[in-house]
């Protein structure tokens, strides 16, 4: 008999209106790594938050059995308790506080008066750090480390729990793959001295690095698991099962018909940093894209290039930016974002919910947000108009809605994705530059947002698309950029590219 | 009042969104009710029903004001009262003490409360100074300005000319005379014609576009049910005076700014910087300019509240406009405005003001203290802002 931790059977868990989870099943052995994989909103993380008692036993039906007994957890607490720790996607640290104070957050160390001990604390988190293998000082404030490292905080305050069953909720998202591949081997380092961990992720090659066994969940039911070794494990089989039929193209065929004219050019463009004023955070770049053309800027995380496309952008970042920009031939200055849209260039923003879209309203408020005045009369806005402008771009965009009053913040990530890049398309430039368009988003959307891409070089626009994931960027790209701290250093045809070649630009610069 | 049920099938959160407008609808209505009781009656009196718009209206006009600053972030403005007393008690003293031209003292006191505006408004959006902390400064500095142009004194106005710009009641002649006025009827009339009016014509243009429609019942109850309450308030200011110019004041302001935050691309902004102040500045829009302009506004808001303070109560003294920022602010967030910016009406705002304006006046008309009325209409503002709060999680936002 396997050694099993936890047995979650027949879990449903309805909203108001929806059926989140319908029948599902999940086993989880002793000592595994359990992959969870399925499109947005497919459950994943309800199911997650049903175990951990986010949503309290008996807002749910079926049952939870963890180290063979019955668990009805009413709150986070009961389940941390049993030693199951969930890590979320979005950290849940304070900025402010020191990486000790943030990891006994709720849990503090007290000695017998009842006060905070903070000797103790501090001595209890840099032994927890030790076995994540973090070299700080606890007393660091945590905005002070990189991503990466507060990933690392995540986990040791987990083992400050006394984990047993650790669950990660896209916990590489917002990591490089430097950092992301770090994260992933620890776990396996974990694994060997008997932790088990459920990982939820977007990112099919890390499953095939290091997951056991993975179960596909879409639409709210358990599809099937599939354990390596056994079945089939490759990421075609994976897709198969979230998108249910076999996706064999991942990127859209495109005619390459670049043309010889240039769209945007940039000459060696520096950014300093907006605090920091002697750092340089771009340093003497110059790239140009056609029009017809798809160009890639690949590097880690930190490597200048949100930045840079930032600064292009009616410099929204940074100061003291010197260089050239040119627009069709012509060299313009751009002094803010306003100028910048009236030269038809548009910038989607990384971070969706926190730099691109405005949550709390419509799908119509967001689309015209940055053209206005194209549905306003003498500064009178024409609701109709606008609505059907709305309309309009999600249909074209594919966005899944009710209608365009729905509020944005309830879409699902790749629908978000989706009412941003309508608001741009809205906006009709002729340079897009997209900056990480697919982060976080399921195959079906990812296909749809490629499609868009092609369309767009179809009809002669210039798009730049800064992008983590390699394969992606090979696929999608005429040319590709490699930048690494701030500096250009390389570029590639996509014909040549490979994952090596790039890797290798990055890292010949490291030296 | 009609949009909720054809919205529902739209979303849930707008559901919610009206749910909250709608029930604090009911809320003025039930504590209308209530204190139609208590008082015996006589809360409908014509008097009463006209003094609660005009003593109220100081209120209206600077919530108007205050919304947009709340909007841009549930950022207040703490220096109203202050504005208030410094440009009421310079137009007391310019024309009382000066015998100034009462033309350009208006305009004086109006420019001047916009400079008071646009000192709060270049810190706050340019160099970005916490708004509470700036309004705070300017309310000390502004308290300070005005008791130094009164010279701590009680000055107070009688030239009949600035009095009849902002209190003075309005006779038409033919139509109004002793005993007999009908002004305020065939004004009500006029303004059922245009609601209707524009119902239908609404509705046509709808039609012939195509698009989606709320039903006939909805629509005209609408307008049928503002136009019944609309008429038998003008019918109560027959019996009274009629229409005080105050009225007239308070009405276009409130007009205007529902006008703006609902249908120019202006008033958009302040919703959008209060939803995401990155993503606004990113779509091309200056953030900096949108605080500027909010605060700017209130000043000249508040520069005419003086004006209107000074008409209505004949003077001004050191002590005048204390605190009437936090009945303004308290109107806001009756009215549902949200404390994180980015939500509220203008309609929201006006009931708000008028829930704790019958429940001040139903409670002086009772007889009962000040103090007494400070701890209901504090337990009203904790208690709809409370309702909202909970409404909004239970509808899953």
């Amino acid at each position: 008999m396997a050694d099993v931790i936890l047995e979650m059977k027949s879990i449903t868990k309805e909203f108001p209106g929806v059926k989140a989870l319908d029948d599902v099943n999940l086993v989880v052995e002793r000592g595994e790594i359990h992959a969870l994989i399925g499109e947005n909103g497919a459950g994943k993380s309800t199911l997650m938050n049903v175990l951990s008692g986010t949503y309290p036993f008996g807002s749910y039906t079926g049952d939870i059995y963890y180290d063979g007994e019955l668990c009805q957890f009413k709150t986070l607490k009961d389940s941390e308790a049993k030693g199951i720790v969930i890590i979320h996607q979005e950290l849940a640290l304070i900025p402010l506080l020191t990486i000790g104070e943030n990891m006994f957050l709720g849990n503090e160390k007290k000695n017998k008066f009842g006060y905070i001990d903070w000797d103790l604390t501090y001595n209890e988190a840099e032994k927890h750090m030790k076995q994540v293998g973090l070299n700080e000082s606890a007393q660091t404030l945590v905005k002070d480390i990189g991503t990466g490292k507060q990933q690392l905080v995540e986990i040791a305050k987990a083992f400050s729990k006394n984990v047993k069953l650790l669950i990660l909720d896209e916990p590489t998202s917002s990591l490089n793959d430097e950092d992301a591949k770090m994260l992933l081997d620890l776990l396996m380092e974990f694994k060997k001295n008997g932790l088990t961990s459920i990982i939820i992720t977007h990112k099919l090659n890390e499953i095939i690095y290091c997951a056991d066994k993975a179960t596909i969940i879409r639409d709210g039911s358990t599809i099937e698991t599939l354990v390596k070794g056994v079945d089939e494990f490759s990421e075609d089989r994976i897709i198969k099962g979230m998108v249910g039929r076999p996706m064999d193209d991942r990127y859209p065929k495109r005619e390459h018909n670049v043309r010889p004219e240039v769209g945007l050019e940039v000459k060696n463009w520096t950014v300093y940093h907006p605090l920091y004023h002697e750092k340089i955070v771009d340093h003497d770049i110059s790239f140009k894209v056609h029009k017809g053309e798809v160009i890639g800027f690949s590097g880690l995380q930190g490597a200048g290039r949100t930045e840079l496309a930032m600064s292009i952008f009616g410099k929204s970042y940074g100061t003291n930016i010197s260089g050239e920009l040119y627009i069709d031939g012509k060299q313009v200055d751009l002094k803010n974002p306003e100028q910048a849209i009236s030269h038809k260039i548009a910038y989607v923003t990384e971070d969706r919910k926190t730099n691109g879209l405005i949550l709390g309203e419509s799908i119509r408020f967001n689309t015209t947000l940055a053209r206005l005045d194209k549905v306003c009369a003498k500064g009178v806005i024409d609701v109709t108009e606008e609505k059907n402008a709305a309309e309009e771009m999600t249909k074209a965009m594919g966005t899944k809605t009710p209608s365009v009053e729905q509020k944005v913040g309830n879409l699902s990530g790749g629908n978000q994705q989706k009412a941003l890049l309508g608001k741009w398309m809205f906006a009709e430039p002729d340079i897009l530059i997209l900056d990480e368009p697919t982060r976080g988003i399921d195959v079906g959307a990812k296909y749809d947002i490629y499609c868009l891409i092609n369309e767009m070089v179809d009809n002669g626009k210039s798009v730049i698309m800064i992008s983590s994931e390699m394969p992606e960027l090979i696929g999608m790209c005429d040319r590709i950029y490699v930048m690494n701290e701030g500096e250009l250093r390389g570029e590639l045809d996509a014909k040549d590219a490979t994952q090596e070649k790039i890797m290798s630009f990055i890292i010949s610069a490291d030296k | 009042m009609s949009n909720e049920k054809t919205n529902q099938g739209v979303g849930q959160f707008h559901l919610g969104a009206f749910l909250t407008k709608y029930s604090m609808v009911i809320a003025l209505v039930a504590v209308f009710i209530l204190f139609y009781f208590l008082t015996g009656g006589r809360l409908l009196y014509a008097q009463n029903m006209s003094n609660l718009l005009l003593q109220n209206g100081y209120v209206l006009v600077m919530a108007c004001g205050m919304l947009l600053c709340i909007l841009t972030g549930g950022n207040i403005d703490l220096s109203v009262g202050s504005v208030i007393c410094l440009t009421g008690g310079i137009a007391a003293v310019l024309i009382t003490n000066h015998g100034f031209n009462i033309y350009l003292t208006i305009l004086l006191s109006l420019a001047i409360g916009l400079v008071a505006g646009i000192w709060q408004g270049y810190w706050i959006g340019y160099v970005r100074i916490p708004p509470f902390i700036t309004t705070l400064g300017g309310m000390f500095i502004f308290r300070g300005f005005g008791r130094l142009v009164l010279d701590s004194k009680t000055v107070s106005v009688q030239n009949a000319s600035f009095l009849n710009i902002f209190t003075a009641y309005i006779k038409i002649p033919g139509l109004d005379a002793d005993g007999r006025i009908l002004s305020p009827l065939i004004v009500g009339i006029l303004a059922v014609v245009f609601i209707f009016y524009s119902t239908v014509s609404s509705r046509a243009n709808k039609a012939k576009k195509g698009y989606r429609q709320n039903s006939m019942l909805a629509d005209f109850g609408r307008a049928a049910l503002i136009s019944v309450v609309l008429v038998a308030y003008c019918y109560l200011l027959c019996q009274y005076k009629g229409i005080s110019v105050m009225l007239v004041w308070v009405v276009a302001i409130c007009l205007i700014y529902h006008f703006i935050t609902s249908k120019t691309a202006f008033g958009r902004y302040f919703y959008a910087v209060g939803g995401n102040e990155k993503a606004t500045q990113l779509s091309g829009i200056n953030t900096n300019k949108v605080y500027f302009l909010a605060y700017a506004n209130m000043g000249l808001l508040a520069g005419l509240c003086g004006l209107l303070c000074l008409a209505r109560v004949g003077s001004v003294n050191g002590s005048t406009g204390t605190s009437f920022e936090m009945d303004a602010i308290g109107s806001c967030f009756i009215g549902g405005a949200s404390a994180y910016g980015g939500v509220g009406t203008i309609p929201g705002v006006i009931i708000g003001a008028l829930l704790l304006g019958v429940i001040n006046m139903g409670m002086s008309i009772m007889g009962i203290g000040d103090s007494w009325q400070y701890v209901v209409k504090g337990g009203v503002l904790l208690v709809a802002v409370i309702f909202d709060v909970v409404s909004h999680r239970k509808t899953g936002k």
